[in-house]
């Protein structure tokens, strides 16, 4: 397996365990990751609220010059993958918006790859390679997987999983010899970039999330998603601040934890960058 | 509110309701206020119209209120409303429509609603420069701008602690030809920073 792959802006910023650890699965899974030469920002959260073009180019970008390359795209970053699949979902249908498009990005696209996001790019390994690589099985580890909004939503465009009651994580987590529970929260929204810029209404999204996974006797999120990562993991202590919780529930990304099933260590997954103290969870898998 | 007559308002913003539904592409007419996109919106709680309230008012051409509300702005685009709706209105599009619309109208967006539009400039403007985001430019700047000053300063140590954060921008080669598609943009469209 090859894909042309989009890191995203914060593979070495707050995101950083998530590239490493991707990095390092993709390489057990034996499945190869070429960077998409010089790719640019894919517009995050802000081009949709300022213009459905420049909300299609700033993606479709990136997008041109991996069909040069000729390879399936696939990136970690959930809100990434929102957004190039989204723009490549425009630019196969939509004639207009695709000869608009070309005119202002450098390599033309004419939508003929697929985005996969790398949960299903990892999700539909042949479950048995990935039970090859499993030397210590996550035994007694119970996981709240927490897919957030923009993974698995809309369903036209991302379509891979289902938008109320994803399950892709969760086969993962079983097959790391994980128990991965059935909880309320799955997709509820984090509040994404709510975080900056209101913090007051993102905490009380976040302690909804948070308040169900413990409520459901997890031991830890699994998480596909750096923005995710950091409203769940970084606020969690803003959360408690602010409205009296006393939460302590560390927050993986889910390459982290198959890592650590496929024997890598935790300094090369990146394990020791998180806020929320791992330690507790690590000692419980060995 | 104020007491608005809706027959009025729906001949004079008749071209509003239209373009509404052509930019967005959604077939706002076809919603029958069930109100499942309100039931299950993680930020109602903070909105001034809920999104259910939005659609209705778009059906009845209310585009002041709407071009000002909070709503459009602090709606998260999580698209929960748009999976639900049994008419399959894709509210996340409309809110999406509006919120463009409010920002090319030249409104200018107060409280909460101002601190996500500083927010959405300060990422794009790093975007249009470096190519890329650049996380401490978007929150200096973002702090700057919406006069929160202090906000996330508690967290620049910590991130920095665990090397998190980047002290320089990486911009990439492309650089202007990304800048370049921010300008065609404006050129074609108008109104975009
Ligand atoms: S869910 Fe759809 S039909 Fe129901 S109120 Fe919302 S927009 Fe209207
Ligand atoms: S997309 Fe916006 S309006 Fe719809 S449920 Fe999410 S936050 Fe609410």
């Amino acid at each position: 397996m090859k894909y042309a792959y989009f890191p995203g802006c914060s593979y070495h910023g707050t995101g950083k365990e998530y590239e490493s650890s991707t990095q390092a699965v993709a390489k057990k899974l034996g499945m190869e990751l070429v960077t998409i030469p010089d790719w640019s920002c894919c517009g995050a959260t802000a081009s949709h609220g300022k213009s459905h073009l420049l909300n299609v180019a700033l993606p479709a970008r990136s997008l041109g010059i991996a069909e040069e390359m000729g390879m399936d795209v696939t990136t970690g970053c959930a809100a990434c993958y929102q957004q190039l699949a989204h723009a490549n979902h425009k630019m196969a249908e939509d004639a207009g918006i695709r000869e608009k498009v070309n005119k202002i990005i450098s390599k033309p696209y004419n939508g003929t790859l697929k985005v996969k996001s790398l949960v299903e790019a990892v999700g539909t390994v042949d479950p048995e390679t990935i039970k090859a690589q499993i030397v210590k099985p996550l035994t007694g580890l119970k996981v709240a997987a927490y897919y957030g909004c923009l993974l698995v939503r809309p369903q036209k465009i991302t379509g891979f999983d289902d938008p109320e009651k994803p399950m892709f994580m969760d086969n993962l987590m079983t097959l790391a010899g994980a128990e991965a529970l059935d909880w309320a929260h799955k997709t509820e929204c984090c509040g994404a970039s709510l975080g900056i810029s209101n913090l007051d209404i993102a905490v009380r999204l976040i302690n909804k999330i948070i308040k169900a996974a413990v409520e459901s006797g997890a031991d830890c999120f699994v998480v596909a998603c750096p923005f995710c990562h950091l409203n769940i993991d970084w606020h969690q202590k803003n959360v408690n601040k602010k409205l009296g919780t006393s939460y302590d529930i560390p927050v993986f990304y889910f390459t982290e934890l198959l890592g650590l099933a496929m024997g890598l260590s935790p300094d090369e997954l990146g394990l020791k960058t998180h806020f929320t103290d791992t330690q507790k969870v690590l000692s419980l898998v060995g | 509110m104020e007491l608005i007559k809706v027959n009025q308002s729906i001949e004079k913003n008749a071209d509003f309701i239209k373009e509404v539904g052509l930019e967005s592409g959604q077939p706002v007419q076809k919603c029958y206020q069930c109100g499942k996109c309100t039931a299950g919106c993680p930020v109602a709680f903070a909105m001034d119209y809920p999104p259910q309230q939005v659609i209705r008012m778009v059906q009845l051409g209310m585009k002041d209120e709407l071009l000002k509300s909070n709503t459009i702005w602090i709606c998260s685009t999580c698209h929960t409303c748009s999976t639900r709706c049994p008419c399959e209105v894709e509210i996340t599009h409309v809110m999406d429509t509006l919120r463009i619309m409010a920002g090319k109208s030249g409104a200018t967006p107060a409280g909460k609603a101002k601190y996500v539009e500083t927010m959405y400039n300060a990422l794009l403007s790093t975007v249009k420069s470096y190519g890329r985001t650049y996380e401490v430019g978007l929150v200096l700047q973002n702090n700057l701008k919406s006069g929160k000053l202090f906000n996330g300063a508690d967290m620049g140590m910590p991130m920095f602690q665990k090397g998190k954060l980047q002290l320089m921008p990486s911009k990439i080669q492309g650089a202007a030809e990304v800048a370049r598609i921010f300008d065609e943009v404006r050129k074609m469209e108008g109104g975009v920073k």
